[in-house]
């Protein structure tokens, strides 16, 4: 469970990225948080595992606060996994890039070998497992990230721009892998502004706009609040842009409409 | 008349077991905005670095077939000569960037190109104020957003007056306004005026607004080229295809067809109204 109360962030140069930001994340829910390039989004995620701790009000994972606890020990709670993995990667092989961490966490050598091929084996990257990360694609390096933190299998996982620069295939990918979180029972916050893949993933949605929470409800209620996209600078997906579009001209009469079939139905009824 | 003429085109880099191209045949003219789409991996940023000779001039390796730009043989013509003619922009603006402010920037391959101090103040003049970088010009490349960067990336290679403007994933950093501003600006300012433009893009629901003529890549193979909502709609499940796009062939198996194909949303909504008045009639 994360609890975010009344948390402001001001970095070393005065640069103030979080005004006053309060949420509370469940076990098991799946939120995406949205907003354009600036509002706050990787700055709140940080402060999930204590890499950046508030400069006014509390963040609390599984009820500890963040400031009585190393990042080490957060980090076993919360997997971050940012949006460059180049960041992120430094060993010589794709297998010690995913033991790094589980030898960090003190887990015996039996948990380790098994927990890397599993995780190997979830982000299909088996036949690379003695390859530099550095030879590998950029696709493929974001999966090397993602696996690198599952090995350690912490309970709150943070993907951060997971789909940014993805083929269709990959996204697919990376759409069952959530699924295969979201069995495991797994809470998953995933930023991005990815909305198209949002609409098909996720339950519930936080806006963000200048340091500050502008929306945070189901993505039935978000994604069909054409106005409220707009402030935070979002593009909105296109079945749920065309649905409002017509509600306006008064061609249909819902104006929540997010998916293709459910925008047919309303049509045929009328066509 | 082609600019770009490459007939049965096959390349392999020095390291590679297989061919990386298995028989490329493509033609490109002026005025066109080409989206060159594809899985990762099939192929399409080693076809980009074909078309401004950087393969096999600076890769090496093996290329086979022809390829012809501005009827120049890849092969047989320097980079520099070729760089005239094909303007080119990556992913990452970072790894393009190298001065301390925009204008040197842009004036760097000007310089290059040996144009008079005069001249190169002028097109500098001319291309910030034609990319709209004015108040801009003094600014470090690193101090700038992504999507002003890209801006800055474009504008730099398009003062050299290339016909083709080449861009390998140009707005996969970028948020979604920034991207869609960044296609804009390819339309508006390049495109429309009578220009080649080639974008690798997997943001389709963005690029459908702009798009003359998709390509779709696979393993090294173009396997669709066309119209933009034929070519996407033959390519479902390889490629994402857009929802209007899907949406406009579902109304269109059920008997409704709208006047032309919608490029956006917007689009979509006014035709589906002239459509619904038309049954009224």
């Amino acid at each position: 469970m994360i609890e975010v109360v009344d948390v402001y962030y001001e970095y070393a140069d005065g640069t103030r990225a979080l005004n006053g930001v309060s949420l509370r994340i469940g076990k098991g829910e799946i939120v995406a948080i949205m907003g354009e390039n600036g509002a706050g989004k990787t700055t709140l995620v940080k402060h999930f595992n204590g890499l950046l701790k508030p400069t006014k009000g509390t963040v609390k994972i599984n009820g500890i606060d963040t400031r009585e606890k190393s990042v080490a020990e957060l980090s076993k709670i919360v997997g971050i996994v940012f949006q460059n993995p180049d960041h992120q990667l430094f060993a010589d092989t794709v297998e010690e890039e995913i033991k790094f961490s589980l030898k960090n966490f003190n887990f015996s050598e039996d948990v380790i070998s098994s927990r890397i091929k599993w995780a190997l084996k979830i982000m299909e990257l088996e036949k690379y497992s003695r390859k530099s990360p550095y030879t590998l694609s950029v696709g493929e390096r974001k999966r090397l990230a993602i696996a690198s933190v599952l090995a350690y299998d912490p309970e709150i996982i943070v993907l951060d721009e997971p789909t940014a620069g993805q083929d269709w295939i990959q996204k697919e990918k990376i759409s069952e892998i959530i699924n295969l979180l979201k069995h495991m029972g797994k809470t998953i916050v995933i930023v991005t502004h990815d909305i198209e893949f949002v609409l098909e993933r996720v339950n519930r949605i936080i806006l963000m706009a200048n340091g500050k929470i502008i929306a945070d409800g189901k993505k039935r209620e978000i994604l069909s609040n054409i106005r409220i996209l707009e402030r935070a600078r979002l593009i909105p997906p296109q079945i749920p842009h065309l649905s409002y579009l017509l509600y306006e001209k008064g061609v249909i009469d819902r104006r929540d409409i997010l998916f293709l079939d459910e925008l047919l139905r309303e049509l045929e009824a009328r066509l | 008349m082609a600019v770009i003429e490459i007939s049965d085109l096959y390349y392999r880099y020095p390291v590679s077991t297989d061919w990386v191209l298995k028989g490329i045949n493509f033609r490109a003219k002026r005025g066109e905005y080409i989206i060159l789409t594809g899985p990762s991996g099939c192929g399409k940023s080693t076809f980009a670095r074909v078309l401004n000779g950087l393969i096999p001039n600076f890769y090496g390796g093996k290329l086979r077939g022809i390829a012809k730009v501005m009827n120049l043989d890849i092969s047989r013509t320097p980079t520099y000569i070729l760089a005239k003619h094909v303007g080119m922009v990556f992913q990452n603006p970072e790894n393009q960037l190298f001065f301390s402010t925009v204008e040197r920037e842009i004036a760097f391959g000007l310089e290059n190109l040996g144009y008079s101090s005069e001249e190169i103040s002028d097109r500098v003049e001319e291309t910030l104020e034609r990319f709209n970088l004015v108040h801009l010009r003094n600014k470090a490349p690193y101090e700038l957003s992504g999507g002003q960067q890209q801006r800055v990336a474009i504008a730099s290679v398009m003062a050299m007056d290339p016909e083709i403007l080449v861009m390998d994933e140009p707005t996969a950093n970028l948020d979604p306004l920034s991207a869609l501003e960044i296609l804009k600006l390819v339309k508006e300012n390049i495109v429309s005026r009578g220009k080649l433009a080639i974008v690798i893009e997997h943001r389709l629901e963005l690029a459908l607004r702009f798009a003359t003529r998709i390509v779709v890549m696979v393993d090294g193979r173009i396997i669709a080229d066309g119209q933009p909502f034929e070519t996407l709609q033959s390519v479902e499940n390889i490629v994402g295809v857009p929802k209007i796009v899907k949406l406009y062939y579902r109304l269109l198996n059920k008997g409704v067809y709208l006047k032309n194909p919608p490029r956006s949303p917007e689009e979509m909504a006014t035709y589906i109204c002239s459509e619904l008045g038309a049954r009224d009639d």
